[in-house]
């Protein structure tokens, strides 16, 4: 069950200590749950768990292919590790590791990937992860997940602990918007509608939900009514419900914080085209460009990660839809 | 060294922390403890070993800078916009919208800067490949590779290290910035390194190991690893992480830090304070 709270106002709690929390309740919870870090334990906000239950909580320092081999061999021996590094480092930083130790020898990994895309920040090109779900989505058997907000999360730490193989979890360390409330528990493999709507379809996953109501909002402004789900389950992706909203509405628009090559937009049109379901549609995201150094409003709006830009997108699309 | 040239060194490394610790409290938060930890090799670097022009940055017969722990990016565009490489004004631009010094270090956007570092491990081999090539190419070019200890826990610094002792490439040196730390922690806590001059002995190189704030040291030990014959040379610098301001480096967690405005206000009086101690003994003399 899901109950939506969304009201464009900030979460209280930051990923971070959503993230430390769900897995110490986890290692409560479940003997076997191990967890790894490649030395950025007091980013991920696990550095006060490392220091009570170095048992428990392994620091890998900074070798994060290392991190994966040893997470696989962990597995092997009838562990449930879960690792963070940032999103570049947990996956182009040491994929042949992840797809061939993890996924490819039948180990099971369960890879938090923090500061996607743009919420990277200052830290700048080197560290903004654009194409970390298009890596993981081509490993077979992957789940992947962006995750939309801190209670969404929760949810998805907890789903995945006995799930096989590699999953990947992308999300900010600090906060979004809230969207559900507490408790709500989310099914893998079916996504969120959010807002009913019959003129056009958002397809959003991770930071650009929240945008995606906001944008419905200014399209409602104009006399739009724009559709709205949550896809934070970009693999495996709920074929259903994109092909339902797209017979519905007539449009689709995907939106991610990621480059558009590969992500969330790929998938849904994979989806469409191999259900015959032929609309107007368009990917919403970073298209085809490298990161870069700044701060989040900045960024947002270099890379067009915004709801005003949405809904001019949103709008494009429709004129096409009238044609 | 003479006294004046030490002294002299001495006020531009102090220099050097005053304009760090200048951008990144003009921000307020940032890597200040581990780009202060490589200011006084950075002083002797650029300030009596490196062949440059600072007007011609690409200039093909300078000696090369590798930073790859690029997380000290700001105390290298201090050190460059010192040497006019750029308007000291860019300083105050570090990490801001479109700035052309982000806070990792990018060749891309730097005049000065030759390679793009940012995820540790990565700037060793691609300063083994441009000292490889310089070498093949029959010039004398020397190439410059700072490494982080922490950083040392990636394998690749260990492939590029037996690349390098494999292919004789004696026209580089390593500085390996042993400030005993890395993000989480002392590094006896995460991965300790033991003995790292060993280790690169072993592997290979002409290694040494010195005190890494002491710029006379710093000279020597280049002249000395930089002349064995057929092999790549490392130095060990035995430095503070956050050296230069004694509120930085009592921080015991001293990576990433965000500041208060009083705070801010101590770290620029203690960097001030290292600037007039440096000028006081130079003009002494
Ligand atoms: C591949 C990679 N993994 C993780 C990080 C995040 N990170 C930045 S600095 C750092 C610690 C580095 O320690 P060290 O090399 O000793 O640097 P210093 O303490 O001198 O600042 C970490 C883990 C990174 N930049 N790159």
């Amino acid at each position: 069950m899901i109950k939506i709270i969304y009201d464009g106002t900030a979460e209280t709690t930051s990923h971070k200590e959503v993230f430390a929390n769900t897995i110490e309740s986890l290692m409560n919870e479940d003997d076997r749950v191990i967890f790894l870090d490649a030395d950025l334990m007091n980013s991920s906000g696990m550095y006060k768990l490392w220091k009570e239950k170095p048992e428990r909580v392994i620091n890998c320092g900074v070798a994060e292919a290392n991190m994966m081999g040893i997470a696989a061999g962990l597995s092997a021996v009838g562990r449930t590790p879960y690792v963070h590094t940032f999103g570049p480092f947990a996956s182009r930083r040491c994929f042949d590791q992840v797809f061939l130790s993890i996924g490819y020898a039948g180990n099971s990994v369960r890879i938090y990937g923090s500061d996607a895309g743009v919420t990277a920040e200052f830290n700048g090109g080197t560290h903004m992860p654009f194409e970390d779900m298009t890596l993981m989505r081509a490993i077979p058997g992957a789940h992947v997940f962006d995750l939309a907000d801190g209670v969404q999360f929760e949810s998805v730490i907890r789903a995945v602990k006995d799930l096989p193989g590699v999953t990947y979890m992308r999300s900010t360390r600090k906060q979004y918007r809230k969207i559900y409330e507490k408790g709500s528990a989310f099914e893998i493999g079916k996504g969120c509608l959010l807002n009913e709507g019959t003129d056009i379809s958002i397809i959003a996953c991770g930071l650009m939900v929240s945008e995606a109501m906001l944008a419905a909002d200014l399209l409602k402004d104009e006399g739009i009514s724009a559709e709205v789900i949550d896809m934070f389950t970009v693999k495996p992706i709920d074929k259903d419900l994109i092909v339902k909203t797209a017979k519905k509405t007539g449009a689709v628009v995907t939106s991610e914080n990621h480059n558009v090559i590969g992500g969330l937009g790929d998938a849904v049109a994979a989806c469409l085209m191999e259900e015959n379901v032929a609309v107007p549609f368009r990917k919403h995201g970073v298209q085809d460009l490298f990161g870069q150094v700044g701060p989040i409003n900045y960024l947002k709006e270099v890379y067009g990660l915004t709801a005003k830009a949405l809904a001019e997108t949103c709008k494009k699309v429709l004129k096409e839809k009238k044609q | 060294m003479d006294k004046k040239k030490e002294q002299n060194l001495k006020v531009f490394a102090a220099r050097i922390r005053l304009e760090t610790a200048r951008m990144v409290c003009n921000l307020g938060f940032g890597h200040l403890g581990g780009a202060l930890s490589v200011v006084d090799a950075l002083a002797v670097l650029y300030g009596d070993v490196m062949r440059f022009d600072a007007e011609n940055p690409t200039w093909e017969d300078r000696d090369l800078l590798v930073m790859s722990k690029g997380h000290a990016g700001p105390s290298l565009y201090a050190t460059l916009a010192m040497k006019n490489f750029f308007p000291m004004e860019w300083l105050d631009t570090l990490n801001c919208p479109g700035t052309r010094l982000p806070s990792h270090c990018d060749r891309n956007l730097t005049p000065g800067v030759d390679m793009t570092t940012g995820s540790l491990g990565q700037g060793t081999s691609t300063a083994v490949g441009m000292a490889l090539g310089k070498k093949l190419d029959g010039k004398t070019n020397r190439v410059f590779l700072f490494v982080g200890d922490g950083e040392c826990n990636e394998g690749q610094v260990w492939e590029a290290a037996m690349f390098a002792a494999q292919h004789k490439l004696d026209n580089m040196i390593w500085l390996i910035d042993l400030n005993g730390k890395q993000l989480d922690g002392k590094l006896s806590d995460v991965i300790d390194l033991r003995d790292i001059r060993q280790k690169f002995e072993d592997f290979g190189f002409a290694a040494v190991s010195i005190d890494g704030h002491d710029v006379v040291a710093i000279r020597d030990a280049i002249d000395s690893v930089g002349s064995v014959k057929d092999k790549p040379g490392c130095i060990v610098l035995n430095t503070v992480k956050g050296k230069g301001v004694p509120y930085v480096e009592n921080i015991e967690l001293n990576h990433h830090l965000r500041f208060t405005p009083e705070q801010i206000e101590k770290i620029m009086c203690e960097a001030e304070e290292g600037l007039r101690n440096a000028e006081k003994e130079a003009c002494g003399d």
